[in-house]
């Protein structure tokens, strides 16, 4: 064999995170490190797969059968590698094959075979092979009358999911939690259902979702790259799920028992190359089952070579072309081989990013149908680190844990307790900062889980985030006096949050402080017996200025309104809205309210200067450490590095 | 504050975890992402200081069911942070209180990776868990170090004890109900061997580390298998001896320490691996089939391949790590070992077979 065809992944939609594209752009790379002559067949030109460097020729074509066959008549491959570009390319390749295009030209299908990918694949081939090897796949019935319903109703486990056959859009079903509901939802689903079928099954909503990214080669032999919990349970789908790797809350014997099914199901579809196998796990025993597998290098592949440092794709190309684990050198020890599982010595974050920004008025509800279009990643070594800094990573509005929306602006009334239970049970982009909120106002890991099924794990690490949080305001209200501030800062540095929210939530913003000093000197509050108004001008960006000096005329500035000269100089409208909404998540507002009667504005002041010299003081400079497959054990060496609050730096920059 | 301090005099700073008082033992690391349990209650880590590389230590809890003795082996452990509230449906404590209530003191807050990084380059060192840094080398120097110390005799059993579908229970031979018996030489077991072995309708019959061979063999069990265990198996010349001697009387099968032990008697010679090999994912290629697993491993001493030479014994599995012995037979005989954990407790399940295979062996399938 010399030459490689590879079909690419086509356009980037959404529902992907791009991880078609750098799965088929190391499979490239992986085949011309091995020797062969790659040619390429992708119609996107916005990736580095179709630059000049990733294949030896590279056909800006339709994935068409017809337009493949045309490349495979004028470049006589010996090979076709269809399990690195997606579901596009699986596809074309099995259209390639029924028609016996790949026969006629003689060209091998490298890699996992098509009946396997079609076992995998295919819903009722699928469950049967589980059955065979005795795997759980959620039980499910179909009836057809209303007395096989009734026949049912002792059978079935509660909540269970009826879905009638044959409607439009899957109108009249549901999820019956009791017997009743089930009689009520049956019997309407019989009438709609156009061939009087329903199919019932059991929900796993609320349970534990865990992935494991597994391989194999063409001996038979199989490891783990990496398993993952997701943070939202069954219900959402994982591509919208915030995603830890490893695994958190399972012990080694169900670790284990999870990564033996994976493993016994990768084998059962003797898939030579990656393979991904997503589980739904009982919080309360150790029930599981099988949800699905994808029989491919996947996006949640992409995400476990890079939390691991283990290529994925790489390998699975080699793996493809006949090379076995064991003979694949592992290239970060370069001394090992490819054949062993990633130890971590960290903590990885995988938070999603949606586009409901761009798209004002898009339902932002989260369910079974992807609706992200990317993904950050975060690392560090604990947990709460690595949470804070992929929200960073996502470039939202938000920064750190607070939502100004759920919060409350000094326009709008925070979003009510009713409402927010609404957000922690039908998930949207916004339910991390909802179970924020949540904790934010008292409420127990129970009333939360209840709603959400949020691990109390996570629910825990947030908690420890929001204690940090809630002592930044509480030392802010006392000015200081209700602990130390100094340790307080580094503790907030340490658990993951970033200066500027420390600043703004200690209310040491520069701005701040210029502003109120100013109205100090221009007004002397210390004087005045309103200072409540006064400062609250000040930090509401003087909005209020009118009140104070007109005794109840308020002042409602309107966007056509000239702000007065001498209000702030030459603050605009839109600087003032931003400050003052940034003032009143800094919580700013309630603070000058209640304490003014015993904190002067020189003392606030004063402590609002000891905080920005105290953040600029204790400012935790990071290491960075290396991401390294083997967690120290050997001598070894990726591109990839995180930055942590640790004692030693990995390698030094030079 | 608590300090962690090598036998060279680095200090590592860092916070009380579990019990006050201090901690002496061999450091060493395990890079296992779960199965801290298991690993606190196995008897191979007596006499030793392990560090978890994995940072989040305690996630899970502690709860009723993975135990692999009857309490604390290790002197010391060292982790990144400890979970103060785990979550999971069988925990019951945290791993602070479980510290606690064996009175073992631990430490936390470390840079495990960089404690790691220095094992790995300058081998395994002695150190001491402190609040007192100052005192830490004066009292390491009175102690006895690692590999100068028995410590197969601290955890072996005192009494002979059998081990049936329902777990430890006092010593009998009423075998009604199994498919046979095997005689367990304990050196320091975990209980999943005796689990795997009553999973599969066999009852073991534990004795201490020092019966002799006609002790174990008095009841006339179907096989015998020699345990795991802690330190230098050098300083085992009795039990080797005894392992000598029942080499081609019955079915001999031996893990980890059994292993060295075996190699010993064949006689061959052992020796210390720099930092040992301690995790849940080392691969071990069988040089008979050519396949290749990934193992869970824990020691700190290995075979000597060339020692072998001109015995009956011969390699029979390799680490594609290091290349060192994970495996040999004495050829002729129905005696084989191998250097790794079949039963895992921590680690993957995938050479359980080994006990299906003995097993077979010895009753028949």
């Amino acid at each position: 064999m010399k030459k490689i065809l590879v079909i690419g992944s086509g356009p980037i939609i959404i529902g992907q995170a791009a991880e078609f594209d750098y799965a088929g752009t190391q499979a490239c790379k992986s085949l011309k490190e091995e020797g062969y002559e790659v040619v390429l067949i992708n119609s996107n030109p916005a990736t580095i797969m179709t630059d000049e460097e990733t294949a030896d020729a590279v056909y800006i074509e339709p994935l068409t059968p017809e337009f493949c066959e045309r490349v495979i008549a004028r470049e006589r491959p010996d090979g076709l590698l269809p399990t690195l570009g997606g579901q596009t390319g699986l596809n074309l390749a099995s259209q390639l094959a029924e028609r016996g295009i790949l026969e006629k030209y003689n060209v091998t299908l490298l890699g996992t075979q098509l009946d396997a990918i079609r076992k995998a694949e295919d819903r009722e081939e699928f469950r049967g092979l589980m059955r065979t090897i005795k795997e759980p796949v959620p039980e499910s019935w179909i009836i057809e009358s209303e007395d096989e319903l009734h026949a049912l109703l002792d059978i079935v486990p509660y909540p269970c999911i009826v879905r009638p056959a044959y409607t439009l859009g899957g109108t009249g079903g549901g999820i019956a939690n009791t017997q009743e509901e089930l009689i009520e939802i049956g019997r309407k689903g019989l009438k709609l259902s156009m061939r009087t079928q329903l199919m019932i099954e059991r929900s796993l909503l609320g349970w534990k979702e865990v992935e494991y990214e597994v391989m194999r080669d063409k001996n038979g032999c199989v490891i783990t790259v990496c398993n993952m919990e997701n943070f939202d349970p069954m219900g959402v789908h994982t591509g919208d799920s915030i995603v830890v790797a490893p695994s958190q809350t399972l012990s080694d014997v169900e670790y284990h028992l999870l990564r033996t099914a994976s493993l016994k199901i990768i084998s059962a579809l003797k898939i030579e190359g990656g393979c991904n196998v997503q589980l739904a796990v009982n919080p309360e025993s150790f029930d599981y089952y099988i949800i699905e597998v994808n029989p491919r290098v996947s996006r949640s592949s992409a995400l476990a070579s890079k939390a691991t440092g283990y290529p994925i794709a790489r390998v699975a190309a080699k793996i493809a072309i006949g090379k076995t684990l064991d003979e694949i050198e592992n290239m970060v020890t370069k001394t090992t081989k490819a054949c062993f599982e990633p130890a971590l010595d960290y903590c990885v974050v995988k938070i999603p990013r949606w586009p409901f920004d761009k798209f004002g008025g898009g339902d932002r509800s989260l369910g079974t149908q992807m609706k992200a279009t990317g993904e950050v990643m975060a690392i560090d070594r604990s947990f709460e680190a690595a949470f804070m800094k992929a929200i960073r990573g996502l470039e939202v509005k938000q920064k750190d844990l607070r939502h100004s929306r759920l919060q409350g602006t000094h326009e709008e009334p925070a979003i009510s307790d009713s409402d927010l239970m609404k957000l922690l049970q039908f998930p949207t982009d916004e339910r991390l900062w909802g179970v924020a909120e949540a904790i934010r106002r008292g409420m127990s890991n129970d009333e939360i889980y209840a709603v959400a099924k949020v691990d109390s794990w996570f629910l825990d690490k947030m908690r420890l985030l929001m204690d940090v949080e809630e002592r930044l305001v509480r030392v802010r209200i006392t000015a200081g006096e209700s602990e130390s501030l100094e340790e307080v800062v580094r503790d907030a540095f340490l658990i993951g949050f970033p200066s500027h929210s420390i600043r703004s939530l200690l209310a040491a913003d520069q701005w701040i402080t210029d502003a109120v000093s100013e109205l100090n000197v221009k007004y002397d509050m210390t004087t005045v017996a309103n200072l409540d108004g006064a400062v609250s001008d000040a930090v509401f960006g003087l909005a209020n200025y009118m009140d104070w000096r007109a005794e109840g005329e308020r002042y409602a500035p309107t966007p056509s309104d000239p702000i007065p000269e001498y209000h702030m100089g030459s603050i605009n409208q839109q600087a003032i809205d931003e400050v003052r909404n940034e003032a009143y998540r800094a919580g700013l507002g309630p603070f000058l309210f209640k304490r003014l009667e015993s904190i002067t504005v020189g003392e606030f002041l004063a402590f609002t200067e000891e905080a920005r010299r105290i953040i600029e003081e204790v400012k935790v400079q990071p290491v960075f450490k290396m991401v390294d497959t083997c967690a120290g054990e050997f001598e070894s060496a990726t591109p990839y590095y995180y930055g942590t609050f640790e004692q030693e730096n990995d390698v030094v920059a030079g | 504050m608590t300090y962690l301090v090598l036998s060279d005099g680095t200090v590592f700073k860092g916070s009380a975890l579990g019990a006050e008082g201090d901690g002496f033992g061999e450091v060493v690391f395990n890079t296992g992402m779960t199965g801290y349990q298991e690993i606190l209650t196995d008897p191979s880590y007596a006499g030793q200081i392990v560090v978890f590389t994995y940072p989040l230590i305690g996630n899970y809890g502690i709860n009723l069911d993975d135990f692999e003795s009857n309490g604390i082996k290790p002197t010391g452990i060292v982790v990144k942070e400890a979970c103060e509230k785990p979550s999971n449906w069988r925990s019951r404590q945290s791993i602070h209180e479980y510290l606690l209530e064996q009175n073992l003191s631990a430490i936390q807050g470390i840079d495990t990776r960089a404690l790691t990084k220095r094992i790995r380059s300058g081998g395994v060192t002695m150190g001491l868990i402190t609040r007192d840094p100052d005192a830490a080398i004066a009292k390491m120097k009175a102690q006895k170090s690692y590999g100068d110390t028995n410590f197969v005799e601290q955890v072996t059993t005192t009494e002979p004890y059998a081990w049936g579908f329902g777990g430890r229970e006092d010593f009998s031979t009423d075998t009604e109900g199994f498919r046979g018996t095997i005689a367990v030489l304990d050196c320091g077991l975990k209980y999943n061997i005796l689990r795997r072995f009553a999973a599969l309708g066999i009852k073991s019959l534990v004795y201490p580390s020092s019966a002799s061979a006609d002790q174990l063999l008095e009841h006339n069990p179907n096989g015998v298998l020699l345990s795991p265990g802690p330190g230098d198996p050098a300083l085992l010349s009795p039990v080797v001896e005894t392992v000598k001697s029942l080499i081609g009387r019955k079915p001999m099968f031996g893990i980890c320490l059994g292993n060295q032990l075996l190699c010993r008697a064949a006689g061959g010679d052992t020796f210390k691996l720099k930092f040992g090999h301690r995790g849940s994912n080392h691969p071990v290629k069988n040089l008979v089939t050519g396949h290749v697993t990934i193992t869970s491993q824990n020691h700190g001493y290995a075979v000597h391949p060339e020692t072998l030479e001109g015995t009956q014994a011969q390699v029979t599995e390799i680490n594609m790590n290091d290349e060192t012995v994970e495996g040999i037979s004495i050829k002729g005989e129905q005696a084989e070992s191998i250097q790794y954990h079949p039963e895992a407790a921590p680690g993957p399940w995938d050479s359980r077979l080994h006990f299906v295979n003995f097993v077979d062996q010895i009753i028949g399938s």
